[in-house]
């Protein structure tokens, strides 16, 4: 079993403890073969020291990075391929990876911006509530799935590739794109179940959906050059960050999908 | 055509002679029963029998009867069988419903009895002998080791690694029931009397109300699929974290809280848009395996500096085997909830006929757990209609560490089990976000009738573990052999793991 010390052995993984160097005011840490949890008490410690960036080198699969994090001026840079549920529960720092991501980036987060210099996986942004989460290229199935937004809390999320499945399933507010850009995945811009359950936010789609794509909850629209010109400075901060032109994703027209309702399942119940 | 064929379930009558004309009926009754005319006229078809009425009613003139309408008698047709067809017929609706299953199935708690000493043995006096009820919530260690302390006795050696507990002065925490289904004066009310009692009440899936804050220590802040209120934060402030995957009363089946009970205050502590419908996705959408769950189960002890993270789940078929996945994910604890577990809103069909009897979940699941070598390193709490010391002694007996009271925690703040949670309009001011009903429950008086509950359920367990000879709870739990069964089958007892009375 594992214990619950962190200084104490993790039986079936190498131990190996963090090697911090700071450079100029940045916490460098090598991560080869460093275990999340030392890790990630290294980050903590480096934030908790005063520092305001830090630099995670050879990340190779170590979850929660950024999870659970507070601070606006704080930034993670990761070089590599941080592992599952990264910038969990986030709230306010900068996060960039240098490399692919893989499931459940940005789940729950509350501030804070992701950017994702590749492409990621699966859950991305499940009950985010604010923040943005900017992904270069393809994502996986369920993303955007119960984005919801409160007051000023209002989730961006930008995805440079094509889409699976179920892309803002449950969406409940926030701002979910897809612009379907160079792409390395085969077949459609999106998958099937598209805003299903949707009931709350905007969905935009760069190109056009066939409505057996879209769930029954959803309208579909052209977008109108007035939600173009509201939706430009998201997609020309997406642009600055990834490296797209912000001309050539503009040059096609999007498509918008909102919710028919705030109360989808309003009218399904007789009451006992 | 007729609107409905229904017809009212309740008469309330009123004795005109006795009665003052107050019109106080009229204000207290949530669901709009009454109106007034020089003297009050009930609708039948709206009441609920809560007894609300009744109880303000300054005449005692008030009496809500069944309205005994025959029917050609049909042992398989109920009455109740043939109104819900026609309801369904007029509506094309899921019928909702609240609170737990009011269905006859067979109780076990009430097919078990607890053991004495005689003679051989003494029983143990506990009004004046000391009987512990103190109970750890969490992992608990494979092994201890200590060192000496230097003066010729022990201590735990440093480092030796017991992750982290929560002290219960009694097995009895309140169970799960979200801020939105209740009202803010109930979760006041539960927070402070956790708090008194030195136990534990759960926030549920509704975020916690900034009001609740100074009773932070002794909340567990549930994480449900819908995320309601989850920052950091949250999960920073709560005693425990505890994963909501499933509900006795509901199995499988998400949450949605409709829109008009979404009011400013609710929208504020779940962090969602007022008047939007709050949905609980069926599954949590990151936990589609035991892998998956403890990815969660470490990502929220990541985010809370490693507080102890409990599972929730409704008691279903292969719950032996869940628990064991749930166990090896790394959970301090598993909540099983039974099929009688109560609700604030589920669909009837749901509510009735899924799941399983928590009695036999307590038992296979501490089996299992045992069988397995891995008992020690989560406890179980057992809930879904625990009704009295009887049913959480033998709760323990079967396995349990701790009970859960939801429902009769309701009940002693007023609740009459009238069912209808799900429409917001509770007389009792329980289970409505409605300011004209919610100020009926004064927090203050809500604490102390429930610091009174347990009390009392505390004393009588006490009583229970003095006449089985034994001093502390701990020696009560998964001790089976001080439990038998009477008038259950010989496979019931073998899944129970209970001898039947006579053996």
């Amino acid at each position: 079993m594992t214990t619950e010390t962190a200084s104490g052995p993790i039986e079936g993984y190498i131990q190996v403890d963090p090697q911090v160097t700071v450079d100029d005011g940045v916490a460098v840490i090598e991560c080869q073969s460093v275990y999340y949890r030392q890790l990630n008490e290294a980050v903590r410690k480096a934030f908790a020291d005063g520092l305001k960036t830090v630099r995670l080198l050879n990340v190779n699969g170590q979850r929660y990075l950024g999870t659970g994090i507070k601070g606006k001026d704080l930034t993670i840079e990761v070089h590599g391929t941080p592992g599952q549920d990264m910038a969990m529960l986030m709230d306010g720092p900068t996060l960039e990876v240098f490399g692919n991501a893989q499931d459940g980036v940005g789940n729950t987060m509350n501030a804070g911006t992701v950017i994702v210099h590749g492409s990621a996986g699966d859950v991305l942004g499940y009950g985010m509530r604010g923040g943005k989460v900017f992904i270069k290229g393809d994502v996986g199935y369920r993303v955007g799935i119960h984005m919801k937004a409160y007051e000023d809390l209002r989730p961006i999320m930008v995805c440079g590739g094509k889409a699976r499945d179920f892309f803002g399933e449950y969406m409940a507010g926030g701002l979910l794109v897809l612009l379907g850009m160079d792409s390395q995945l085969d077949g459609p811009l999106v998958g099937g179940y598209v805003g299903t359950g949707m009931h709350g936010g905007e969905i935009y789609l760069r190109g056009v959906v066939e409505s057996w794509q879209v769930g029954k909850e959803c309208g579909i629209f052209t977008a109108t050059v007035e939600e173009m010109e509201a939706l430009r400075p998201v997609l020309a901060e997406f642009c600055t960050a990834t490296g797209f032109d912000l001309d050539t994703v503009m040059s096609e027209p999007f498509t918008k999908l909102v919710p028919i309702s705030h109360r989808p399942y309003g009218k399904m119940y007789t009451y006992l | 055509m007729p609107t409905s064929l229904i017809q009212p379930e309740f008469k309330v009558e009123i004795d005109y002679d006795k009665c003052h004309k107050c019109g106080r009926c009229v204000q207290q009754c949530g669901w709009g029963v009454y109106s007034f005319n020089e003297r009050p006229f009930p609708d039948d078809s709206k009441c609920r029998a809560c007894h609300r009425c009744v109880t303000y009613c300054p005449a005692h003139c008030i009496t809500i009867k069944k309205n005994e309408l025959a029917l050609r008698e049909n042992a398989n047709w109920s009455s109740e069988q043939r109104k819900n067809v026609w309801r369904q017929a007029e509506s094309g609706g899921v019928m909702l419903t609240g609170m737990g299953n009011d269905k006859p199935y067979t109780s076990y708690f009430d097919h078990l009895v607890l053991d004495a000493c005689q003679v051989t043995n003494p029983s143990i006096d506990p009004l004046r002998e000391p009987m512990e009820l103190r109970t750890y919530l969490g992992r608990k260690p494979d092994s201890v080791e200590v060192e000496s302390d230097g003066h010729g006795g022990v201590r735990l050696k440093e480092g030796a690694g017991i992750a982290k507990n929560i002290k219960l002065d009694a097995p009895i925490i309140f169970a799960p029931m979200s801020y939105g289904s209740v009202s803010l004066n109930v979760h006041k009310s539960l927070a402070m009397a956790a708090e008194r009692l030195g136990i534990l009440m759960n926030t549920g899936e509704g975020g916690l109300h900034a009001d609740l804050y100074p009773y932070q220590d002794n909340v567990i802040v549930q994480v449900a699929s819908g995320r309601f209120g989850v920052n950091p934060e949250y999960l920073n402030r709560g005693a425990a974290i505890e994963i909501k995957v499933g509900q006795g009363a509901k199995p499988g089946i998400g949450g949605h809280l409709p829109g008009e009970k979404i009011n400013r205050e609710v929208s504020t502590t779940r962090m969602i848009p007022q008047g939007s419908d709050a949905i609980s996705p069926a599954p949590h959408h990151d936990i589609y395996s035991i892998e998956d769950l403890r990815q969660l189960i470490y990502s929220l002890k990541e985010a809370s500096g490693y507080k102890p993270v409990g599972v929730k789940i409704a008691a279903v078929h292969n719950v032996g085997a869940i628990a064991s996945g749930i166990v090896r994910a790394g959970a301090d604890y598993v909540y099983l909830d039974g099929f009688k577990g109560g609700t604030g809103a589920a669909p009837a069909i749901i509510r009735d006929h899924v799941g399983i009897p928590l009695e036999i979940a307590i038992a296979v699941v501490d089996q299992r757990l045992r069988d397995e070598g891995i008992r020690n390193q989560a406890s179980i709490i057992a809930a879904g209609s625990i009704r009295s010391s009887a049913d959480m002694a033998k709760a323990i007996a079967l396995g349990a560490d701790v009970v859960a009271i939801g429902s009769a925690a309701l009940m002693a703040l007023g609740c009459h089990l009238c069912q209808g949670c799900h429409t917001g309009c509770c007389s009792w001011g329980l289970t409505t976000q409605k300011p004209e009903l919610t100020r009926r429950v004064d927090p203050e008086w809500g604490a102390e009738r429930l610091t009174n509950l347990v009390h009392a359920w505390s004393h009588e367990l006490q009583e229970i573990l003095g006449a089985l000879g034994v001093n502390a709870v701990e020696s009560l739990r998964g001790s089976r052999e001080r439990l038998r069964a009477v008038g259950l089958d010989a496979q019931t007892c073998e899944i129970l793991g209970v001898k039947p009375a006579g053996m």
